[in-house]
Parts: C-alpha cells; sequence; structure tokens
C-alpha cells in the first residue's frame, strides 16, 4: 500500500498551484505524506480515479456526478469526504436589466445568456431551473452561451462576466451567474448599480466536494479528514491556506446537494448513466 | 409568531440592493450584535435572497429567510470569522509620539508598513526593516524638525531672481562653477545617505522617516540650484578630485546610523553650514548669495536633527561618545593618504571671495577664505563639545575632520 497519499486538482488558474503546494507543505508537516497532481480538464481527473493514479480528487459537482456513475456502472463506490463552508447551499440568479422581463414566462422567445457548457453554476442548474419552469432552451427561448475554457466545469469566472457584460450592451435580455458574482460584478461596475434587477432565483445547491477513489487507502484518507476538518480559521498558519482557497472551515462531505445538477446531466444529456460523455459540442 | 422575535435588532435595507452597496447596510447593522445573535434583514426590493446569502456566505454568518408573514425577511446569525482574524493581532504602539509606549523599544518586522497604533493581523508578512531598534534612530524633536521643514520649504522658481543682471570676470564666473561643482558632488552624499537609511528604517519611527524623506528632498532642491547656477552663463561642471570622492565615500559607506549622523549631520552638514554662510556674504553675485542662504536654512535643519539624535544616544549610552570619536580617527587615518579638498576648490574659494584678480582681490578673498576655515573649525569645536567630548578632545576631533569640508 502505498504511503503518500495522491490527489488530483484542476489548474484552472495559476493560483491552482499556490494553494496545494501550501497544503501540500501543512499536511506534511502534520505528518501526513501527500502529494497531488494537476489535471487541465475535470474529465482525464475523472478518469484518472478509475485507473489507480488518484487516491482522490478535488472535483467540481459536475465532477462528482459523473464519477458517482462510472463507479456505479461498475460496481464500485465513491465516496464525497470533505467540502468548503462556502460551497454548501448556493444558489444562482437570472439576471435582467431593470426594464427586462418581469416574470420568468416572459423570457419565452427571449435570448438568455449563460456560462460555459459545463458550467453547473450558470449552465446546467440554471438549465434545469427554466425546464421545470417549463421554459426549454432552443425551444422556447435562445440560449446563447459564454464559454470560457471547456474541462473546467465553469470554476473560471469569464463565461458568467462575459455575459453580465452582453447584458448590459443590450445583446442579450437575461444572464445567469452564481449568487456571488452579482455583487462582484457590481463592485467591478459591470453591473452599473440599480441598472438590472434579479428575475429569478435557482434552489439551493452544493459545490466541489473532495471524492475518495474506489480503493483509496482508508487510514490516508481519515487522517487527510481528520486534518482538513481541523483546521481552524483562528490560526493564522492555516488562515492563508483556507483564505487562498476562499473558505472559512472545511465541512464532512455530502451528497444532498447535487439532485437538480443530476437531473439536468440527464436532460440535457451531457453524460449518461455510465458517466461517458454525450454533449456533442463539448470541448476540453 | 414567538414572543420576543419583535426585539429582535433589524436592518431595513429598503430598495437598496446588492448592486448598490445592501451589503454596507447589513454588515454596519451586525456591528452592532454579538457574535452567535441574530439580526433580522428586511428590504422593499425583489430577488435580494441571493446576493445576501452569497455575501453572508462569504463572510462565514447563517442565514436563513422566513417568508411567513407575507413578505420574506432574513434572519443573519453574526459568524465568528471576523472576531477570529483579529485573534493575536499585534498591538503595535500608538499615535502620539508623547504618549506612553507609543514609540516601541523594538518595531517589529510582521507590523511592516502599517501605521504606527494599527492593531495588525497575525500571519501578516515579515519585512527586513534593518533600523527597527528606538534607540538606534530615534530622536523626540523628530516632529517639531519635520513641521518646522515642511513649512520652510521653497520653490526654487520663485525664491531666487535667476534673472537678476550680473557679469564677472571670466575667471571669477569659472570659480563660482568650480565651488558650485564640488557643492554638487557633496549634496550628492548628503542625498544618498539619509536616503538609503531611510529605505532600511521601520516605519514605526514615522517621525523620523519624515524628517529623513525631506532631508532627501532639501538635498535634491540642493542639488538643482547648484546646478542651475552652473549653468546660469553656459558653462559646464568644472573638476571633482578622486580625493574629495573617496572622503564622501566614507559617509556614504558607513552603516551605523548614528555614527553616519555624526559624520555626516554634526561634522559634515555643520561645516557647509559655515560654507554656505561664507557664501552668502562673500560670493560675488546676488544669485550664488541668494542660493547660499536659503540652502544654510535646511542645513541648519539637518544639523539640528543630528544633534538631536546624538544628544539623546548619548545621554542613554555614555560610551557612544568614544564610539563617535575613534570614527572621526578611523576616518582621518583612512583619508590620510589622500589630498582632502581638491586645490581647485581651495583656489576657487579665494578667487570667489575675490570678485576680482587684482593683487589687493586676491589678498583680501585669501584673508575671508582663512576666516571661513577658522570659523568652521570653531564650529565643529562648539558641537562636538555640546554633545560631551571635553575640551582637548573636542579640539583634537575638530582638527582631525577631513579637509574636504563635508
Ligand atoms: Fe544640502
Ligand atoms: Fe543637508
Amino acid at each position: 500500500m502505498s504511503t503518500t497519499l495522491v490527489m488530483g486538482a484542476v489548474a484552472y488558474a495559476p493560483k491552482v498551484v499556490t494553494i496545494w503546494e501550501g497544503f501540500k507543505a501543512w499536511f506534511r508537516e502534520q505528518g501526513l505524506e501527500f502529494d497531488f497532481v494537476l489535471y487541465s480538464n475535470y474529465e482525464r481527473q475523472v478518469e484518472a480515479q478509475f485507473d489507480g493514479t488518484l487516491d482522490l480528487a478535488w472535483n467540481s459537482p459536475l465532477a462528482w456526478v459523473r464519477a458517482e456513475r462510472i463507479a456505479r456502472a461498475r460496481g464500485l463506490q465513491v465516496s464525497a469526504v470533505a467540502m468548503r463552508d462556502t460551497d454548501q447551499d448556493l444558489s444562482s440568479v437570472l439576471v435582467v436589466r431593470q426594464d427586462g422581463a418581469a416574470e420568468v414566462a416572459a423570457l419565452k422567445g427571449r435570448r438568455v445568456g449563460f456560462g460555459a457548457i459545463d458550467s453547473p453554476q450558470a449552465t446546467l442548474i440554471p438549465l434545469d431551473h427554466l425546464r421545470q419552469a417549463g421554459l426549454v432552451a432552443g425551444r422556447d427561448y435562445t440560449a446563447q452561451r459564454f464559454d470560457v475554457l471547456g474541462g473546467k466545469h465553469g470554476d473560471h469566472i469569464g463565461g458568467e462576466r462575459d455575459a453580465a457584460v452582453a447584458l448590459m450592451a443590450g445583446e442579450i435580455d437575461a444572464a445567469w451567474m452564481i449568487d456571488g458574482n452579482y455583487m462582484a460584478f457590481a463592485n467591478e461596475g459591470v453591473l452599473p448599480s440599480g441598472a438590472t434587477r434579479i428575475l429569478t432565483r435557482t434552489g439551493l445547491y452544493d459545490h466541489c466536494n473532495f471524492t475518495v477513489s474506489p480503493g483509496a487507502p482508508a487510514e490516508l484518507i481519515g487522517r487527510f479528514t481528520e486534518l482538513l476538518l481541523g483546521m481552524s480559521w483562528d490560526d493564522p498558519a492555516v488562515r492563508s491556506l483556507l483564505e487562498l482557497e476562499g473558505l472559512r472551515a472545511w465541512r464532512p462531505g455530502r451528497t444532498s446537494g447535487y439532485a437538480a445538477l443530476a437531473r439536468a446531466v440527464d436532460d440535457e444529456a451531457f453524460y449518461d448513466a455510465e458517466g461517458k460523455i454525450l454533449a456533442a459540442d463539448y470541448r476540453y | 409568531m414567538p414572543k420576543g422575535r419583535s426585539l429582535l435588532p433589524t436592518i431595513d435595507i429598503e430598495s437598496v440592493g446588492f448592486d448598490a452597496g445592501a451589503h454596507l447596510l447589513v454588515k454596519l447593522a451586525l456591528g452592532r450584535v454579538a457574535v452567535g445573535e441574530v439580526l433580522r434583514v428586511r428590504s422593499q426590493g425583489e430577488g435580494w435572497e441571493g446576493p445576501l446569502a452569497a455575501w453572508c456566505r462569504s463572510q462565514g454568518h447563517a442565514v436563513d429567510f422566513d417568508a411567513a408573514a407575507g413578505h420574506i425577511e432574513a434572519r443573519v446569525t453574526r459568524g465568528a470569522v471576523q472576531a477570529g482574524r483579529w485573534r493575536a493581532a499585534a498591538v503595535t504602539g500608538a499615535i502620539d509620539p508623547r504618549a506612553d509606549n507609543a514609540v516601541l523599544p523594538q518595531a517589529e518586522a510582521r507590523w511592516g508598513l502599517a501605521a504606527r497604533g494599527a492593531t495588525v493581523e497575525a500571519g501578516s508578512p515579515a519585512f527586513a526593516f534593518r533600523l527597527s531598534r528606538k534607540d538606534e534612530v530615534w530622536a523626540d524633536s523628530a516632529a517639531t524638525l519635520y513641521a518646522e521643514a515642511a513649512a520652510a520649504q521653497w520653490n526654487a522658481d520663485t525664491a531666487i531672481d535667476w534673472n537678476t543682471a550680473f557679469a564677472l570676470p571670466d575667471e571669477v564666473e569659472d570659480a563660482v562653477v568650480q565651488v558650485m561643482t564640488y557643492m554638487v558632488e557633496n549634496e550628492n552624499a548628503a542625498l544618498v545617505v539619509p536616503a538609503r537609511f531611510l529605505g532600511q528604517l521601520h516605519p514605526h519611527f514615522r517621525e523620523v522617516q519624515a524628517l529623513l524623506a525631506i532631508q532627501v528632498a532639501d538635498e535634491a532642491r540642493h542639488i538643482d540650484v547648484f546646478t542651475r547656477r552652473i549653468a546660469l552663463k553656459g558653462r559646464q561642471p568644472g573638476l571633482s578630485t578622486a580625493g574629495g570622492q573617496t572622503s564622501l565615500k566614507t559617509l556614504v559607506d558607513e552603516p551605523d546610523f548614528s555614527v553616519a549622523q555624526f559624520l555626516l549631520a554634526v561634522l559634515g552638514e555643520g561645516t557647509f553650514v559655515s560654507l554656505l554662510n561664507f557664501l552668502n556674504q562673500h560670493a560675488p553675485d546676488p544669485v550664488t548669495r541668494q542660493i547660499a542662504r536659503l540652502a544654510a536654512r535646511d542645513e541648519a535643519r539637518h544639523v539640528a536633527f543630528g544633534m538631536a539624535h546624538l544628544g539623546q544616544s548619548i545621554a542613554r549610552e555614555p560610551a557612544l561618545l568614544s564610539r563617535l570619536g575613534n570614527a572621526v580617527e578611523a576616518r582621518y587615518e583612512h583619508l590620510a593618504g589622500t589630498s582632502g579638498l581638491n586645490e581647485e576648490v581651495f583656489d576657487a574659494l579665494i578667487l570667489l571671495a575675490a570678485g576680482g584678480t587684482r593683487p589687493a582681490d586676491i589678498a583680501a578673498g585669501y584673508g575671508r577664505v582663512q576666516g571661513l576655515l577658522q570659523d568652521m573649525a570653531r564650529g565643529r569645536e562648539a558641537r562636538l563639545a555640546k554633545l560631551g567630548f571635553k575640551g582637548e578632545a573636542a579640539h583634537r576631533l575638530a582638527s582631525l575632520h577631513t579637509r574636504n569640508f563635508m
């Protein structure tokens, strides 16, 4: 059995190197041999969870959905051991100009902006939200995608920002974004104060988790989880790491917040039940 | 509705959205409730729940929504994240330098660039400020001297009548240019020395930092006006000697702040005050006289800080006196093989004070320069005595001072 715990992470931005080098040093100080492998996309990372390369992976919610499907199809199991406090109970909002649609039904025949094709928060869950309200993309409204960096599962904020810019330019009638980006884009001046409204909001969902690969060494995973959950924001030595990774405290993993995403994956035919990629125009 | 719920602190953000600063209304109101307590948030707007939830999540506050009363209300529970951030934060003295424990004996590297008295988060980066001990750099009068300096800044364009008509004999104009060339070289040392210390000084000692900064600005202005005087009649700078620069290099290379203040301010700039007063009195043209008068005022302040810093340092550590004496001796030994003041400068001073080339002019100029040298030596001796050097030692050390003046 290997004595080093190997984790996969997707390098969606240069800071990812800083983050995981920091965690690696900290884990080793705590006596846990830890190493990481960086991937350029979540698809290859999830696949590496099934060929013995990775003991666990820092997965997007969509990557979790795929890992879970692949495992189930092979009679295996994956589990989510920990997640960020800031990844629980998120929502996405649909923003319109102040003079825009007054109700969701009024989006019929309009152009709605989404994020990257593989973005849970700016594409898949929003598509599901509108579908539940009776509006199907391509049939009832035009979906305009703002794709930045396929394979990163929407971790790159750029697509949502591009959609917001297009909304203010009048090129689209509504733009989806994760709830926190509404204020962030206002702070940046992309959304001028008072110029927009939030038309609707998705239900609550969860974001990333640490997904344990089938057959990963249980003792190392246990130690890893114990160390993570013990990290305290009050400790200046770890606070900078937590700040970099954008959380206040690690929480035990839960998988109750992925239902809407799983439904969207089926409805939009993104993966099949065995985790095979169906989306034809998905490049990563 | 549970009894007491109406007693919850409440903030009504009215119709202000989270694209218009609503978070600040919530933040200010949360500042008035304790960690773990609940703030009720009301809004007349629409679609504010998502951004409020996102903001609370990013700040570590819990939030839930209640639509029971016919309109939506949020209940925000203040989290401990902000309090946690400031645990073990550093106390960094206080703003008023005259208050007890305001300027601390040792400024810590991790206080960094923070304002003195600020609360500094634990885990802030360490800055390598070499001069971090109060007794290395401090003088109580620094703030007063800085205020005086700030009030006494002058504009070289308007304070000097550059257009005043005058014409000097060529030899005398050349002499003025040579003296100005020498002055620029010395002012460069007077600029570089405090500038180097400035970059090494912990910002905790704000008053000393400000004083050094304005001193650097003073010297830049001096270099500017001396240079403009060189160019006034279309000349280029004159000669620079190896001996003169060797003397100045010992100042630039001195790593100890107190020793540098002693050699540069007390002995060097003090001597320069005599020279500038001499030029103010005897320079052959009104522009040079004006320049010298203005620069002398600035230099007197530079000397005053050096005297104040050393007076305080010696009072605390009398042994410093012998260290300073040794520094003068060592510098004298080091420069023994050099020619000291360059002959061109010395002769230029005579010519400048002569104002002409007739024998009687030269003799008068020579006499004035002799008077200058005596004045310089007397001034040095007086300052050394004031710092605590006993009569004979003060006299001896004053006489060992570099022949380059600075
Ligand atoms: Fe000067
Ligand atoms: Fe000076």
